[in-house]
């Protein structure tokens, strides 16, 4: 069996194989299906400095290959995180990393400072910059160089030592101006992509079919965004790693993205269906990587062949 | 919890209007309590990616080998269109049993399960575990007509007294369930209420039950992405009493009231959103807060909540006048 482990930003994984913040919890209702140390990571939840109560329902609805999704990061805060989160994935020996979200670049920084004096034994840092910025007509921070920039640099200010991994939105004009924003500010690496804005109307209501009106598209149906995302900033910024994710289901779809450029990869929405699938995902990259002979992931990396 | 593929053994019709799949489930259909469900696969390929949610129905437990689940259904939308079409020794996949089920009287009790529609599913599983028990058991099994009431000859093999209603008089009495409950419960002298069904259903039949404070178990149908706890979608506001000793809410204290019916949250309240899949689906109907939730569901998406019935009550062209689409 091929090895499986790899280096991130510096950091050692037993598997490139993640699941995806908002699709796992912390990782207690998914260890009734999946042992949580036998994945490459955890990206839990995104945690806020305060509890949110999350958005009214229907918070989701099914779209072809896919589901859009509106549910206001309901979470019950950094300190819970910490406090109870945190102590049990590090006691079933879980690599964690941490999502961390706000309303106001303040409200990241203090985040970060709680992980700094409380966040022992995480991994990583996922910044959830997908949020709406209230210091800027609600706009994402990932929708402007500027906001990215403030965020990451806030963000590495309070945790200088930590592995940071921005999460970036795919709504975008130019991905990789965002991106060279975040490296810029002091991102170790990369997450490609979060959810695309998408919108759905019942018609017998004439009402949107979320509370929220418009929502985060995930699922099968978005992988080509994302595998597209991810081989335009590996292109742009070669040396920095980027954790893929963006409707990964199987083996195949995990590899199409390594082959992109991603270093590792995280499976989303299709814990939702198959809550297996992530375990199912690394062992079939195993099998293809011994029957193709690759002795290591990281010869994998961007080796798709655009040329000749 | 597990996930676990399944051999159907039968597939047959409630009526015209409802499907009926056992399938054998050993170890689901020994851990399975009533309110409980599965979430179950409904075809291949990626078009309809996620699972659809069932209450179960009846469980028939034949030792640690041969025990079997059985599901209701009516046909929604693509997912409960390819189950239909499911046929003996073909293999189903599912997750279960998901969530917290209804808790049973401790002593001797008369129990009033009040079912609309096929939100009547779970409360013959209810039914049957309760008799188990020495429970008395009525029943008030109510549908729009004639054919969406499910199985009403079982229900009056079932219960002490069963009151059947239908809106449009096709069958039993003429009217809703909360016309005949306030009779049934004195007639009855019930002593807990278990309810499932859409929401105003349910709202009615809770505030009824409490003014009388009974208690209510309501099961709720919310559309579920995961049905293990993960997703966040299925939430229902629960009101919750704020901690105590908290100085702001010391400060409000004299403003606290709570409505006769219990059915608002008052200023020592808290809102939060509990998840239907893991917290519920049954909760204490007298936590809900069901104005939250007057929102119609969107018809294509219904399968998705445990047994599909967020647009099959009343039609949802009522409640689309109820609820006018913004702008109008």
């Amino acid at each position: 069996m091929a090895d499986l482990s790899i280096k991130l930003a510096g950091v050692e994984l037993r598997t490139p194989v993640l699941v995806a913040s908002g699709t796992f919890g912390a990782g207690r209702e998914g260890s009734y299906f999946v042992p949580v140390n036998q994945l490459g990571g955890i990206i839990v939840k995104s945690t806020t400095l305060t509890p949110w109560k999350g958005k009214p329902t229907p918070r989701m609805c099914e779209t072809p290959s896919g589901m859009l999704n509106a549910i206001g990061i309901q979470n019950k805060g950094i300190d819970h995180f910490i406090s109870t989160d945190l102590p049990w994935l590090l006691k079933k020996d879980a690599t964690v990393f941490a999502s961390i979200a706000g309303n106001t670049v303040d409200e990241y920084i203090k985040v970060a400072d709680k992980l700094r004096t409380g966040g022992r034994g995480i991994t990583g840092v996922e910044i959830n910059i997908s949020c709406p910025n209230l210091e800027d007509h609600s706009n994402m921070f990932s929708h402007s160089p500027e906001s990215t920039t403030a965020v990451v640099a806030g963000v590495r200010k309070a945790l200088p030592k930590a592995a940071l991994f921005p999460k970036l939105s795919p709504n975008v004009t130019s991905l990789t101006e965002i991106a060279g924003a975040a490296i810029e500010a002091g991102a170790d690496g990369l997450s490609l992509i979060n959810t695309l804005f998408g919108m759905a109307i019942d018609v017998e209501h004439r009402r949107p079919k979320l509370a929220g009106v418009t929502g985060g598209l995930s699922g099968p149906a978005i992988r080509p965004v994302a595998v597209r995302a991810v081989w335009e900033v590996h292109n742009a910024f070669p040396h920095i790693p980027v954790i893929g994710q963006g409707g990964i289901s199987t083996a195949e779809d995990a590899l199409e993205f390594i082959l992109a450029g991603a270093s590792a990869v995280a499976v989303g929405t299709s814990n939702f269906v198959n809550p297996r699938s992530s375990l199912e995902v690394t062992k079939g990259i195993g099998e293809y990587m011994d029957r193709n002979h690759v002795a290591s992931v990281a010869e994998l990396v961007g080796s798709v062949k655009t040329e000749g | 919890m597990l996930l676990t593929r399944g051999e159907v053994l039968g597939h047959k019709k409630y009526g015209e209007h409802y499907h009926s799949l056992t399938i054998v489930a050993p170890e689901v259909g020994e851990q399975v309590q009533p309110g409980q469900f599965i979430n179950v696969l409904c075809g291949e390929g990626s078009a309809h990616i996620l699972r659809r949610p069932f209450s179960v129905y009846r469980v028939h437990k034949r030792g640690g080998w041969a025990s079997t689940i059985e599901i209701v259904f009516d046909i929604r939308g693509a997912g409960t269109e390819y189950l239909a079409h499911l046929r003996p020794h073909m293999m189903v996949d599912l997750v279960g049993p998901l969530g917290r089920g209804f808790a049973l009287p401790k002593g001797r009790a008369h129990c009033l399960l009040v079912g609309g529609g096929i939100g009547a599913a779970p409360l013959f599983f209810l039914a049957d575990d309760l008799r188990n028990d020495g429970h008395r058991v009525d029943v008030i099994l109510g549908a729009r007509s004639n054919r969406m009431l499910l199985n009403p000859i079982e229900v009056r093999r079932l219960a002490s007294v069963a009151r059947v209603v239908t809106e449009d008089g096709s069958t039993g009495e003429q009217g809703r369930v909360t016309d005949v409950l306030e009779e049934t419960i004195e007639r009855c002298e019930t002593e807990i209420i278990y309810t499932c069904g859409p929401h105003p259903m349910l709202e009615a039949v809770t505030k009824i039950g409490v003014n009388r404070k009974l208690p209510v178990q309501v099961a709720v149908e919310e559309l579920m992405a995961c049905g293990y706890g993960v997703c966040m979608t299925c939430v229902m506001p629960l009101k919750v009493k704020k901690k105590a000793g908290a100085g702001k809410s010391r400060a409000r204290g004299a403003r606290t009231s709570v409505n006769a019916d219990g059915s608002q949250a008052d200023a020592e309240d808290e809102v939060t959103y509990a998840r239907s899949c893991t917290e519920g689906p049954v909760f204490n109907g007298a936590s809900v807060i069901w104005n939250g939730h007057e929102e119609p569901v969107a018809p294509d998406q219904a399968e998705l909540s445990p047994t599909g019935l967020a647009v099959a009550h009343g039609g949802f062209e009522d409640s689309a006048d109820e609820h006018p689409p913004p702008g109008n």
